[in-house]
Protein backbone atom coordinates (compact mmCIF):
# COMPACT_ATOMS: atom_id res chain seq x y z
CA UNK A 1 0.00 0.00 0.00
CA UNK A 2 2.64 2.81 0.69
CA UNK A 3 4.76 1.32 -1.67
CA UNK A 4 2.27 2.32 -4.38
CA UNK A 5 1.54 5.79 -2.43
CA UNK A 6 5.06 6.47 -2.95
CA UNK A 7 5.47 5.30 -6.50
CA UNK A 8 2.61 7.10 -7.28
CA UNK A 9 3.84 10.46 -6.09
CA UNK A 10 7.22 9.64 -8.09
CA UNK A 11 5.03 9.07 -10.90
CA UNK A 12 2.41 12.06 -10.19
CA UNK A 13 5.61 14.61 -9.38
CA UNK A 14 6.71 13.97 -13.24
CA UNK A 15 3.64 14.32 -14.63
CA UNK A 16 3.10 17.22 -12.42
CA UNK A 17 6.43 18.98 -14.17
CA UNK A 18 5.75 18.00 -16.95
CA UNK A 19 2.22 19.61 -16.84
CA UNK A 20 3.49 22.97 -15.52
CA UNK A 21 5.39 23.01 -19.50
CA UNK A 22 2.39 22.52 -21.33
CA UNK A 23 0.35 25.11 -19.39
CA UNK A 24 2.85 27.65 -19.59
CA UNK A 25 2.90 27.12 -23.47
CA UNK A 26 -0.80 27.29 -23.57
CA UNK A 27 -1.64 29.69 -20.85
CA UNK A 28 1.29 32.48 -21.93
CA UNK A 29 2.17 31.41 -25.31
CA UNK A 30 -1.17 30.16 -26.35
CA UNK A 31 0.12 27.49 -28.03
CA UNK A 32 -1.72 24.33 -27.80
CA UNK A 33 1.34 21.93 -28.43
CA UNK A 34 0.65 18.40 -29.61
CA UNK A 35 3.87 17.53 -29.96
CA UNK A 36 4.69 18.28 -26.03
CA UNK A 37 5.01 14.40 -25.18
CA UNK A 38 7.42 13.22 -28.11
CA UNK A 39 9.61 16.19 -27.27
CA UNK A 40 9.71 14.88 -23.93
CA UNK A 41 10.79 11.51 -25.73
CA UNK A 42 13.14 13.02 -27.81
CA UNK A 43 14.71 14.09 -24.28
CA UNK A 44 14.53 10.62 -23.01
CA UNK A 45 16.47 9.21 -26.07
CA UNK A 46 18.89 12.01 -25.63
CA UNK A 47 19.74 10.87 -21.90
CA UNK A 48 19.92 7.16 -23.25
CA UNK A 49 22.70 8.38 -25.51
CA UNK A 50 24.46 10.82 -23.52
CA UNK A 51 24.46 7.75 -20.84
CA UNK A 52 25.26 4.89 -22.12
CA UNK A 53 27.39 6.02 -25.30
CA UNK A 54 29.20 8.87 -23.67
CA UNK A 55 28.67 7.75 -19.92
CA UNK A 56 27.42 10.89 -19.15
CA UNK A 57 25.50 10.56 -15.80
CA UNK A 58 21.42 11.67 -16.56
CA UNK A 59 21.94 14.30 -13.75
CA UNK A 60 24.88 16.43 -15.74
CA UNK A 61 22.68 15.56 -18.79
CA UNK A 62 19.69 17.98 -17.46
CA UNK A 63 22.41 20.60 -17.15
CA UNK A 64 23.42 19.83 -21.51
CA UNK A 65 19.45 18.82 -22.27
CA UNK A 66 17.39 21.49 -20.73
CA UNK A 67 18.99 24.42 -22.47
CA UNK A 68 19.38 22.79 -25.49
CA UNK A 69 15.42 22.26 -25.27
CA UNK A 70 14.83 25.87 -24.31
CA UNK A 71 17.17 26.67 -27.33
CA UNK A 72 15.51 24.44 -29.52
CA UNK A 73 11.88 25.51 -28.34
CA UNK A 74 12.75 28.81 -29.12
CA UNK A 75 13.57 28.48 -32.79
CA UNK A 76 10.55 26.11 -32.94
CA UNK A 77 8.53 29.47 -31.91
CA UNK A 78 10.86 31.94 -33.73
CA UNK A 79 10.03 29.96 -37.29
CA UNK A 80 7.18 27.86 -37.20
CA UNK A 81 5.10 29.17 -34.12
CA UNK A 82 5.11 33.24 -34.88
CA UNK A 83 4.05 33.60 -38.42
CA UNK A 84 1.00 31.65 -37.18
CA UNK A 85 0.47 34.31 -34.42
CA UNK A 86 0.93 37.05 -36.66
CA UNK A 87 -1.62 35.80 -39.20
CA UNK A 88 -3.88 34.64 -36.80
CA UNK A 89 -7.16 36.83 -37.32
CA UNK A 90 -8.26 35.84 -33.25
CA UNK A 91 -7.63 33.38 -30.36
CA UNK A 92 -9.57 30.26 -32.26
CA UNK A 93 -7.66 30.39 -35.22
CA UNK A 94 -4.49 30.54 -33.94
CA UNK A 95 -5.86 27.72 -31.59
CA UNK A 96 -6.66 25.13 -34.47
CA UNK A 97 -3.95 26.15 -36.83
CA UNK A 98 -1.25 25.80 -33.57
CA UNK A 99 -3.06 22.03 -32.96
CA UNK A 100 -2.22 21.30 -37.36
CA UNK A 101 1.24 22.51 -36.83
CA UNK A 102 2.08 21.01 -33.50
CA UNK A 103 0.40 17.58 -35.09
CA UNK A 104 2.48 17.49 -38.34
CA UNK A 105 5.38 18.30 -35.99
CA UNK A 106 4.93 15.42 -33.66
CA UNK A 107 5.00 13.04 -36.82
CA UNK A 108 8.21 14.44 -37.81
CA UNK A 109 9.79 14.04 -34.35
CA UNK A 110 8.48 10.64 -33.71
CA UNK A 111 9.51 9.63 -37.46
CA UNK A 112 13.33 10.80 -36.92
CA UNK A 113 13.28 9.30 -33.66
CA UNK A 114 11.76 5.76 -35.31
CA UNK A 115 14.54 6.36 -37.69
CA UNK A 116 17.33 6.57 -35.19
CA UNK A 117 16.14 4.03 -32.86
CA UNK A 118 13.41 1.93 -34.09
CA UNK A 119 10.40 1.36 -32.44
CA UNK A 120 11.02 -0.96 -29.52
CA UNK A 121 11.03 -0.28 -25.45
CA UNK A 122 14.66 1.30 -24.52
CA UNK A 123 16.05 1.85 -21.00
CA UNK A 124 18.93 2.18 -19.31
CA UNK A 125 19.89 1.09 -15.59
CA UNK A 126 21.20 4.27 -13.70
CA UNK A 127 21.35 4.58 -9.89
CA UNK A 128 18.93 1.51 -9.28
CA UNK A 129 19.79 0.90 -5.41
CA UNK A 130 17.24 0.12 -3.09
CA UNK A 131 16.31 2.59 -0.40
CA UNK A 132 14.19 2.40 2.43
CA UNK A 133 11.50 5.04 2.77
CA UNK A 134 9.01 4.98 5.62
CA UNK A 135 9.32 1.20 5.87
CA UNK A 136 9.09 0.77 2.05
CA UNK A 137 12.12 0.07 -0.33
CA UNK A 138 11.94 2.16 -3.24
CA UNK A 139 14.45 2.45 -6.10
CA UNK A 140 17.08 5.13 -5.96
CA UNK A 141 16.22 6.48 -9.18
CA UNK A 142 12.63 6.70 -8.47
CA UNK A 143 13.61 8.87 -5.13
CA UNK A 144 15.90 11.07 -7.28
CA UNK A 145 13.21 11.41 -10.16
CA UNK A 146 10.73 12.62 -7.90
CA UNK A 147 13.54 15.51 -6.03
CA UNK A 148 14.55 16.52 -9.22
CA UNK A 149 10.72 17.10 -10.28
CA UNK A 150 9.65 18.67 -6.79
CA UNK A 151 13.11 21.07 -6.70
CA UNK A 152 12.26 22.15 -10.47
CA UNK A 153 8.37 22.67 -9.91
CA UNK A 154 9.66 24.79 -7.11
CA UNK A 155 11.86 26.67 -8.52
CA UNK A 156 9.67 27.45 -11.23
CA UNK A 157 6.65 28.63 -9.08
CA UNK A 158 8.78 31.32 -7.36
CA UNK A 159 10.72 32.21 -10.81
CA UNK A 160 6.64 32.90 -11.67
CA UNK A 161 5.23 34.32 -8.80
CA UNK A 162 8.44 36.19 -6.74
CA UNK A 163 10.77 38.03 -9.62
CA UNK A 164 9.50 40.67 -12.43
CA UNK A 165 10.13 38.56 -15.28
CA UNK A 166 7.50 35.93 -13.65
CA UNK A 167 5.44 38.93 -13.25
CA UNK A 168 5.73 39.82 -16.82
CA UNK A 169 4.71 36.02 -18.16
CA UNK A 170 1.67 36.24 -15.68
CA UNK A 171 0.43 39.34 -17.11
CA UNK A 172 0.36 38.35 -20.39
CA UNK A 173 -1.21 35.24 -19.65
CA UNK A 174 -4.01 37.03 -17.74
CA UNK A 175 -5.00 40.00 -19.97
CA UNK A 176 -3.17 39.10 -23.36
CA UNK A 177 -4.64 42.60 -24.87
CA UNK A 178 -3.56 44.85 -22.30
CA UNK A 179 -0.47 43.69 -21.63
CA UNK A 180 1.17 45.73 -24.38
CA UNK A 181 -0.27 49.12 -22.83
CA UNK A 182 2.06 48.72 -19.72
CA UNK A 183 4.79 48.48 -21.98
CA UNK A 184 5.72 44.41 -22.10
CA UNK A 185 6.84 43.00 -25.38
CA UNK A 186 3.88 40.32 -25.99
CA UNK A 187 5.61 38.51 -28.55
CA UNK A 188 8.40 38.31 -26.30
CA UNK A 189 6.74 37.05 -23.36
CA UNK A 190 5.35 34.24 -25.57
CA UNK A 191 8.52 32.98 -27.39
CA UNK A 192 10.15 32.77 -23.27
CA UNK A 193 7.06 30.96 -22.31
CA UNK A 194 7.03 28.51 -25.21
CA UNK A 195 11.37 28.08 -24.64
CA UNK A 196 10.58 27.47 -20.98
CA UNK A 197 7.84 24.88 -21.85
CA UNK A 198 10.28 23.05 -24.15
CA UNK A 199 12.84 23.54 -21.42
CA UNK A 200 10.18 21.64 -18.92
CA UNK A 201 9.78 19.16 -21.64
CA UNK A 202 13.19 18.15 -21.83
CA UNK A 203 13.52 18.36 -18.11
CA UNK A 204 10.34 16.07 -17.33
CA UNK A 205 12.26 13.27 -20.55
CA UNK A 206 15.93 13.10 -18.50
CA UNK A 207 13.55 12.82 -15.41
CA UNK A 208 10.85 10.30 -16.83
CA UNK A 209 14.39 7.99 -18.58
CA UNK A 210 15.80 6.97 -15.23
CA UNK A 211 13.00 5.04 -14.28
CA UNK A 212 11.16 3.99 -16.65
CA UNK A 213 10.97 2.31 -20.36
CA UNK A 214 10.07 4.24 -23.34
CA UNK A 215 9.01 3.68 -26.82
CA UNK A 216 9.90 6.28 -29.84
CA UNK A 217 5.70 6.26 -30.34
CA UNK A 218 4.78 7.10 -26.88
CA UNK A 219 4.86 10.38 -27.00
CA UNK A 220 0.77 10.80 -28.05
CA UNK A 221 0.61 9.20 -24.37
CA UNK A 222 2.36 11.38 -22.60
CA UNK A 223 0.54 14.71 -24.22
CA UNK A 224 -2.59 13.19 -23.26
CA UNK A 225 -1.79 13.07 -19.36
CA UNK A 226 -0.43 15.93 -19.71
CA UNK A 227 -3.18 17.56 -21.19
CA UNK A 228 -5.75 16.02 -18.85
CA UNK A 229 -3.51 17.29 -15.67
CA UNK A 230 -3.70 20.91 -17.39
CA UNK A 231 -7.37 20.92 -17.61
CA UNK A 232 -8.16 18.69 -14.21
CA UNK A 233 -5.84 21.67 -12.63
CA UNK A 234 -7.48 24.32 -14.83
CA UNK A 235 -6.09 25.92 -17.59
CA UNK A 236 -2.80 28.05 -16.83
CA UNK A 237 -2.78 27.51 -13.32
CA UNK A 238 0.65 26.14 -11.78
CA UNK A 239 -0.61 25.00 -8.27
CA UNK A 240 -3.71 23.32 -10.42
CA UNK A 241 -1.43 21.45 -12.57
CA UNK A 242 0.93 20.41 -9.14
CA UNK A 243 -2.07 18.60 -7.62
CA UNK A 244 -4.10 17.35 -10.42
CA UNK A 245 -0.23 15.81 -11.38
CA UNK A 246 0.11 14.12 -8.17
CA UNK A 247 -3.61 12.88 -7.95
CA UNK A 248 -2.94 11.14 -11.53
CA UNK A 249 0.16 9.56 -10.58
CA UNK A 250 -1.59 8.06 -7.42
CA UNK A 251 -4.53 6.78 -9.70
CA UNK A 252 -2.73 5.36 -12.03
CA UNK A 253 -0.32 3.39 -10.11
CA UNK A 254 -3.34 2.27 -7.68
CA UNK A 255 -5.41 1.11 -11.02
CA UNK A 256 -2.29 -0.57 -12.10
CA UNK A 257 -1.84 -2.19 -9.11
CA UNK A 258 -4.60 -3.02 -8.03
CA UNK A 259 -6.74 -3.70 -11.56
CA UNK A 260 -4.67 -4.34 -14.19
CA UNK A 261 -1.44 -2.17 -15.43
CA UNK A 262 -3.09 -2.74 -18.99
CA UNK A 263 -6.04 0.10 -18.13
CA UNK A 264 -4.08 2.89 -16.79
CA UNK A 265 -4.96 4.89 -19.85
CA UNK A 266 -8.52 3.93 -19.61
CA UNK A 267 -8.42 4.89 -15.89
CA UNK A 268 -6.97 8.05 -17.15
CA UNK A 269 -9.38 8.46 -19.00
CA UNK A 270 -12.06 8.11 -17.12
CA UNK A 271 -10.88 10.54 -14.57
CA UNK A 272 -11.05 13.09 -17.86
CA UNK A 273 -14.52 12.51 -18.77
CA UNK A 274 -15.59 12.51 -14.97
CA UNK A 275 -14.40 15.78 -15.22
CA UNK A 276 -15.82 17.02 -18.05
CA UNK A 277 -19.23 16.46 -17.14
CA UNK A 278 -18.86 17.70 -13.36
CA UNK A 279 -16.32 20.67 -13.59
CA UNK A 280 -15.29 20.96 -17.22
CA UNK A 281 -13.35 24.65 -15.90
CA UNK A 282 -11.02 22.08 -13.70
CA UNK A 283 -10.55 21.79 -9.83
CA UNK A 284 -8.77 24.95 -9.30
CA UNK A 285 -10.39 26.93 -12.63
CA UNK A 286 -13.02 29.39 -12.24
CA UNK A 287 -16.04 29.23 -14.31
CA UNK B 1 -29.91 23.36 -64.72
CA UNK B 2 -26.75 23.49 -63.30
CA UNK B 3 -27.47 21.00 -60.64
CA UNK B 4 -28.90 18.71 -63.13
CA UNK B 5 -25.67 18.98 -65.35
CA UNK B 6 -23.30 18.11 -62.32
CA UNK B 7 -25.45 15.23 -60.93
CA UNK B 8 -24.96 13.50 -64.60
CA UNK B 9 -21.43 14.27 -64.84
CA UNK B 10 -20.90 12.87 -61.42
CA UNK B 11 -23.15 10.23 -62.25
CA UNK B 12 -21.14 9.28 -65.44
CA UNK B 13 -18.27 9.21 -63.40
CA UNK B 14 -19.13 6.58 -61.16
CA UNK B 15 -20.46 4.49 -63.66
CA UNK B 16 -16.91 4.29 -65.52
CA UNK B 17 -15.26 4.36 -61.69
CA UNK B 18 -17.78 1.55 -61.29
CA UNK B 19 -16.97 -0.52 -64.77
CA UNK B 20 -12.68 0.29 -63.87
CA UNK B 21 -11.70 -3.30 -62.36
CA UNK B 22 -13.01 -4.84 -65.29
CA UNK B 23 -10.74 -3.29 -67.67
CA UNK B 24 -7.17 -2.49 -65.37
CA UNK B 25 -4.81 -4.92 -63.79
CA UNK B 26 -5.66 -6.37 -60.30
CA UNK B 27 -2.88 -4.07 -59.02
CA UNK B 28 -4.62 -0.59 -60.17
CA UNK B 29 -7.68 -2.17 -58.55
CA UNK B 30 -6.24 -1.92 -55.46
CA UNK B 31 -4.56 1.52 -56.05
CA UNK B 32 -8.20 2.69 -56.34
CA UNK B 33 -9.76 0.81 -53.40
CA UNK B 34 -7.16 2.53 -51.43
CA UNK B 35 -8.10 6.12 -52.87
CA UNK B 36 -11.96 5.33 -52.79
CA UNK B 37 -10.90 4.68 -49.09
CA UNK B 38 -9.46 7.44 -48.35
CA UNK B 39 -11.67 10.03 -50.56
CA UNK B 40 -14.63 8.67 -48.15
CA UNK B 41 -12.46 9.50 -44.99
CA UNK B 42 -11.50 12.90 -45.87
CA UNK B 43 -15.12 13.60 -47.14
CA UNK B 44 -16.52 12.20 -43.90
CA UNK B 45 -14.00 14.10 -42.02
CA UNK B 46 -14.95 17.21 -43.48
CA UNK B 47 -18.79 16.73 -42.64
CA UNK B 48 -17.80 17.86 -39.58
CA UNK B 49 -14.88 19.57 -39.00
CA UNK B 50 -14.92 21.63 -42.13
CA UNK B 51 -18.10 23.81 -40.86
CA UNK B 52 -17.33 23.67 -37.23
CA UNK B 53 -13.80 23.66 -36.89
CA UNK B 54 -13.82 21.23 -34.34
CA UNK B 55 -10.57 19.51 -35.49
CA UNK B 56 -10.95 15.70 -35.35
CA UNK B 57 -8.05 13.77 -34.46
CA UNK B 58 -9.68 10.47 -33.64
CA UNK B 59 -10.35 9.25 -37.40
CA UNK B 60 -8.69 5.70 -36.72
CA UNK B 61 -10.57 5.15 -33.76
CA UNK B 62 -13.99 5.40 -35.80
CA UNK B 63 -12.19 3.65 -38.56
CA UNK B 64 -10.16 0.87 -36.51
CA UNK B 65 -13.61 -0.14 -34.31
CA UNK B 66 -15.20 -0.58 -37.89
CA UNK B 67 -12.55 -2.68 -38.73
CA UNK B 68 -12.08 -4.66 -36.13
CA UNK B 69 -16.06 -5.09 -35.39
CA UNK B 70 -15.80 -7.11 -38.35
CA UNK B 71 -12.92 -9.03 -37.43
CA UNK B 72 -14.68 -10.20 -34.75
CA UNK B 73 -17.82 -10.84 -36.21
CA UNK B 74 -17.55 -12.39 -39.63
CA UNK B 75 -17.65 -15.92 -38.47
CA UNK B 76 -20.58 -15.77 -36.58
CA UNK B 77 -23.20 -13.31 -38.59
CA UNK B 78 -23.71 -12.64 -41.98
CA UNK B 79 -22.09 -9.89 -43.50
CA UNK B 80 -24.61 -7.43 -43.80
CA UNK B 81 -25.38 -7.22 -40.17
CA UNK B 82 -21.99 -7.28 -39.32
CA UNK B 83 -21.74 -3.82 -41.13
CA UNK B 84 -25.04 -2.88 -39.19
CA UNK B 85 -23.01 -3.79 -35.81
CA UNK B 86 -20.06 -1.87 -36.39
CA UNK B 87 -21.85 1.38 -38.02
CA UNK B 88 -24.05 0.86 -34.58
CA UNK B 89 -21.00 1.16 -32.12
CA UNK B 90 -19.13 3.49 -34.24
CA UNK B 91 -22.49 5.70 -33.96
CA UNK B 92 -22.54 4.97 -29.84
CA UNK B 93 -19.29 5.60 -29.47
CA UNK B 94 -19.44 9.19 -31.51
CA UNK B 95 -22.77 9.80 -29.06
CA UNK B 96 -20.39 9.14 -26.42
CA UNK B 97 -17.61 11.55 -27.33
CA UNK B 98 -19.93 13.87 -28.58
CA UNK B 99 -22.25 14.09 -25.49
CA UNK B 100 -19.07 15.10 -23.21
CA UNK B 101 -17.41 17.16 -25.40
CA UNK B 102 -19.26 19.15 -27.63
CA UNK B 103 -20.98 21.17 -25.46
CA UNK B 104 -17.73 22.26 -24.24
CA UNK B 105 -14.93 24.60 -26.02
CA UNK B 106 -13.31 23.14 -29.02
CA UNK B 107 -9.67 22.46 -27.38
CA UNK B 108 -11.31 19.89 -25.38
CA UNK B 109 -12.97 18.00 -28.07
CA UNK B 110 -9.54 18.04 -29.92
CA UNK B 111 -8.27 17.10 -26.51
CA UNK B 112 -10.36 14.07 -26.12
CA UNK B 113 -9.85 12.59 -29.63
CA UNK B 114 -6.32 13.24 -29.88
CA UNK B 115 -6.15 10.17 -27.44
CA UNK B 116 -8.80 8.38 -28.15
CA UNK B 117 -7.45 5.72 -31.09
CA UNK B 118 -4.46 4.91 -28.57
CA UNK B 119 -7.26 4.58 -25.80
CA UNK B 120 -9.74 2.24 -27.53
CA UNK B 121 -6.47 0.03 -29.02
CA UNK B 122 -5.19 -0.55 -25.69
CA UNK B 123 -8.61 -1.07 -24.25
CA UNK B 124 -9.21 -3.69 -26.95
CA UNK B 125 -5.75 -4.97 -26.57
CA UNK B 126 -6.69 -5.80 -23.09
CA UNK B 127 -9.35 -6.92 -23.61
CA UNK B 128 -8.52 -9.59 -25.98
CA UNK B 129 -5.54 -10.83 -24.23
CA UNK B 130 -7.29 -11.13 -20.76
CA UNK B 131 -10.99 -11.95 -21.53
CA UNK B 132 -11.42 -13.49 -25.03
CA UNK B 133 -7.26 -15.20 -24.94
CA UNK B 134 -7.04 -13.85 -28.38
CA UNK B 135 -4.53 -12.14 -29.84
CA UNK B 136 -4.63 -11.32 -33.63
CA UNK B 137 -7.99 -12.11 -35.77
CA UNK B 138 -8.43 -13.92 -39.34
CA UNK B 139 -11.31 -12.44 -41.62
CA UNK B 140 -12.68 -15.13 -44.04
CA UNK B 141 -14.89 -13.07 -46.24
CA UNK B 142 -15.45 -14.32 -49.99
CA UNK B 143 -14.25 -11.00 -51.49
CA UNK B 144 -12.08 -9.98 -53.72
CA UNK B 145 -10.61 -6.56 -54.19
CA UNK B 146 -13.33 -5.29 -56.52
CA UNK B 147 -16.01 -6.19 -54.50
CA UNK B 148 -14.44 -4.43 -51.34
CA UNK B 149 -13.81 -1.70 -53.98
CA UNK B 150 -17.26 -1.54 -55.19
CA UNK B 151 -18.81 -1.29 -51.40
CA UNK B 152 -16.50 1.50 -50.94
CA UNK B 153 -17.64 3.39 -53.88
CA UNK B 154 -20.96 3.05 -52.75
CA UNK B 155 -20.30 4.47 -49.47
CA UNK B 156 -18.71 7.51 -51.44
CA UNK B 157 -21.31 8.00 -53.07
CA UNK B 158 -23.45 8.15 -50.00
CA UNK B 159 -21.45 10.42 -48.49
CA UNK B 160 -21.09 12.72 -51.15
CA UNK B 161 -25.19 12.84 -51.25
CA UNK B 162 -25.39 13.55 -47.50
CA UNK B 163 -22.70 16.05 -47.89
CA UNK B 164 -24.54 17.74 -50.57
CA UNK B 165 -28.02 17.75 -49.00
CA UNK B 166 -26.58 18.93 -46.32
CA UNK B 167 -25.23 21.91 -48.01
CA UNK B 168 -28.52 22.87 -49.20
CA UNK B 169 -30.62 21.97 -46.19
CA UNK B 170 -31.89 24.15 -42.97
CA UNK B 171 -29.27 22.36 -41.39
CA UNK B 172 -26.56 23.68 -43.85
CA UNK B 173 -28.02 27.01 -43.44
CA UNK B 174 -27.18 26.83 -39.40
CA UNK B 175 -24.02 25.19 -39.70
CA UNK B 176 -22.52 28.07 -42.32
CA UNK B 177 -23.77 30.72 -39.43
CA UNK B 178 -22.19 28.35 -36.60
CA UNK B 179 -18.69 27.95 -38.63
CA UNK B 180 -19.18 32.18 -39.28
CA UNK B 181 -19.74 32.71 -35.57
CA UNK B 182 -20.99 30.39 -32.91
CA UNK B 183 -22.34 32.92 -30.15
CA UNK B 184 -24.09 34.65 -33.03
CA UNK B 185 -25.76 31.52 -34.05
CA UNK B 186 -27.20 30.31 -30.82
CA UNK B 187 -28.89 33.77 -30.14
CA UNK B 188 -30.38 33.28 -33.61
CA UNK B 189 -32.34 30.09 -32.37
CA UNK B 190 -29.58 27.31 -33.55
CA UNK B 191 -29.13 24.24 -31.51
CA UNK B 192 -25.32 24.61 -31.93
CA UNK B 193 -24.49 21.68 -29.49
CA UNK B 194 -27.48 19.26 -31.64
CA UNK B 195 -26.21 19.71 -35.06
CA UNK B 196 -22.80 19.49 -34.10
CA UNK B 197 -23.39 16.06 -32.51
CA UNK B 198 -25.79 15.43 -35.17
CA UNK B 199 -22.95 16.09 -37.76
CA UNK B 200 -20.45 14.15 -35.08
CA UNK B 201 -22.25 11.30 -35.21
CA UNK B 202 -23.04 11.27 -38.99
CA UNK B 203 -19.28 11.48 -40.32
CA UNK B 204 -18.27 9.06 -37.00
CA UNK B 205 -20.39 6.61 -38.46
CA UNK B 206 -19.27 6.87 -42.04
CA UNK B 207 -15.49 6.45 -41.20
CA UNK B 208 -16.30 3.51 -39.20
CA UNK B 209 -17.76 1.91 -42.20
CA UNK B 210 -15.15 2.59 -44.25
CA UNK B 211 -12.77 0.58 -41.78
CA UNK B 212 -15.44 -2.40 -41.81
CA UNK B 213 -16.22 -2.41 -45.26
CA UNK B 214 -12.03 -2.57 -45.72
CA UNK B 215 -11.35 -5.42 -42.97
CA UNK B 216 -11.30 -7.99 -45.76
CA UNK B 217 -8.12 -6.76 -47.29
CA UNK B 218 -6.16 -7.53 -44.62
CA UNK B 219 -7.22 -11.17 -43.61
CA UNK B 220 -5.45 -11.19 -40.32
CA UNK B 221 -6.11 -8.16 -37.99
CA UNK B 222 -4.52 -7.04 -34.79
CA UNK B 223 -5.51 -3.54 -32.84
CA UNK B 224 -1.36 -2.59 -33.72
CA UNK B 225 -2.85 -2.75 -37.54
CA UNK B 226 -5.74 -1.30 -37.56
CA UNK B 227 -5.07 1.59 -35.16
CA UNK B 228 -2.67 2.85 -36.98
CA UNK B 229 -2.45 6.76 -35.93
CA UNK B 230 -0.86 7.41 -39.78
CA UNK B 231 -4.82 6.98 -41.08
CA UNK B 232 -5.90 10.13 -39.00
CA UNK B 233 -3.05 11.74 -39.65
CA UNK B 234 -3.66 11.28 -43.79
CA UNK B 235 -7.24 12.23 -43.61
CA UNK B 236 -6.29 15.30 -42.22
CA UNK B 237 -3.99 16.30 -44.35
CA UNK B 238 -6.12 15.32 -47.26
CA UNK B 239 -9.11 16.98 -46.06
CA UNK B 240 -7.03 20.31 -45.27
CA UNK B 241 -4.76 20.27 -48.60
CA UNK B 242 -8.41 20.14 -50.39
CA UNK B 243 -10.45 22.41 -48.08
CA UNK B 244 -12.53 20.85 -45.59
CA UNK B 245 -15.19 23.74 -45.96
CA UNK B 246 -16.39 22.89 -49.89
CA UNK B 247 -17.82 19.64 -51.35
CA UNK B 248 -15.39 18.63 -53.41
CA UNK B 249 -12.39 19.70 -51.62
CA UNK B 250 -11.40 16.30 -49.68
CA UNK B 251 -11.45 14.46 -53.12
CA UNK B 252 -9.41 17.15 -54.69
CA UNK B 253 -6.88 16.22 -51.88
CA UNK B 254 -7.18 12.87 -51.67
CA UNK B 255 -6.31 11.61 -54.86
CA UNK B 256 -2.69 12.78 -55.93
CA UNK B 257 -1.77 13.17 -51.90
CA UNK B 258 -2.89 9.01 -51.85
CA UNK B 259 -0.99 8.80 -55.18
CA UNK B 260 2.31 10.51 -53.61
CA UNK B 261 1.65 8.73 -50.32
CA UNK B 262 1.54 5.46 -52.30
CA UNK B 263 5.03 6.25 -53.63
CA UNK B 264 6.46 8.06 -50.69
CA UNK B 265 6.01 4.54 -48.48
CA UNK B 266 7.65 2.53 -51.22
CA UNK B 267 10.58 4.55 -52.31
CA UNK B 268 11.32 6.15 -48.48
CA UNK B 269 9.44 3.60 -46.14
CA UNK B 270 12.04 5.25 -43.52
CA UNK B 271 11.64 8.27 -43.56
CA UNK B 272 7.92 8.17 -44.38
CA UNK B 273 6.25 10.10 -41.55
CA UNK B 274 8.62 12.89 -41.53
CA UNK B 275 8.03 13.67 -44.66
CA UNK B 276 4.12 13.44 -43.82
CA UNK B 277 4.93 15.76 -40.90
CA UNK B 278 6.81 18.39 -42.92
CA UNK B 279 4.98 18.58 -45.74
CA UNK B 280 1.06 18.62 -43.41
CA UNK B 281 3.42 21.41 -41.92
CA UNK B 282 3.67 23.32 -45.46
CA UNK B 283 0.15 22.67 -46.15
CA UNK B 284 -0.64 24.85 -43.21
CA UNK B 285 1.41 27.46 -43.94
CA UNK B 286 0.74 28.03 -47.57
CA UNK B 287 -2.21 27.36 -47.78
CA UNK B 288 -4.40 27.13 -44.45
CA UNK B 289 -7.91 27.02 -46.60
CA UNK B 290 -7.31 24.34 -48.80
CA UNK B 291 -6.42 24.66 -52.83
CA UNK B 292 -9.55 25.35 -53.97
CA UNK B 293 -9.50 28.51 -52.18
CA UNK B 294 -6.58 28.79 -52.64
CA UNK B 295 -7.16 29.00 -56.75
CA UNK B 296 -9.91 31.48 -55.73
CA UNK B 297 -7.72 33.97 -54.67
CA UNK B 298 -5.00 33.57 -57.30
CA UNK B 299 -7.95 33.91 -59.56
CA UNK B 300 -9.13 37.08 -57.88
CA UNK B 301 -6.24 38.82 -57.71
CA UNK B 302 -5.25 37.79 -61.68
CA UNK B 303 -8.31 39.95 -62.26
CA UNK B 304 -7.94 42.74 -59.98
Amino acid sequence: MLEHVVNGLVLGGTYALVAMGLTIQYGIARIMNLSFGDTIIAACFATYVLFTSLSISPILALLILVPSGYALSNVVYRVIMKPLVARAPDEGALEVDSILVTFGLLFVIQGILLYLFGGGYTSYSFFNTPINVLGTVVAGNRLLALVLSLMIGAALVIILFRTRWGMILRAVALAPKSAPLFGIDTDRAARTAFAIGGAIAATGGVVISMFQTFTATAGVVFTMKALIVVILGGKGSVPGAIVAGLLLGLVETFVAAYVDPGLTLAAVYTVFLLLLLVRPNGIFGKA
Amino acid sequence: MKTSYAFALAGAALVVLALAPMFIPEYWTGVLLGMTGYVTLATAWALFSGPTRYVSLATVAFFGVGAYTVAVLNEVMPYPLVLLCAAGIGMVMALVVGLSTLRLAGVYFVIFTFGLAELVRQTVSWWEVNVTYTMGRYVFLPFEGRHIYWQLLALAALTFLIAWAMGRSRIGLALKALGDDETVASHAGVDVTRIKLLLFVISSTIITLVGAIQAPRWTYIEPSIVFNPTVSFMTLIMALLGGAMRLWGPLVGAVPLFLLFEWLSVSFPDHFSIILGLLFILIVFVMPNGVLAKIDDLRKGGRA
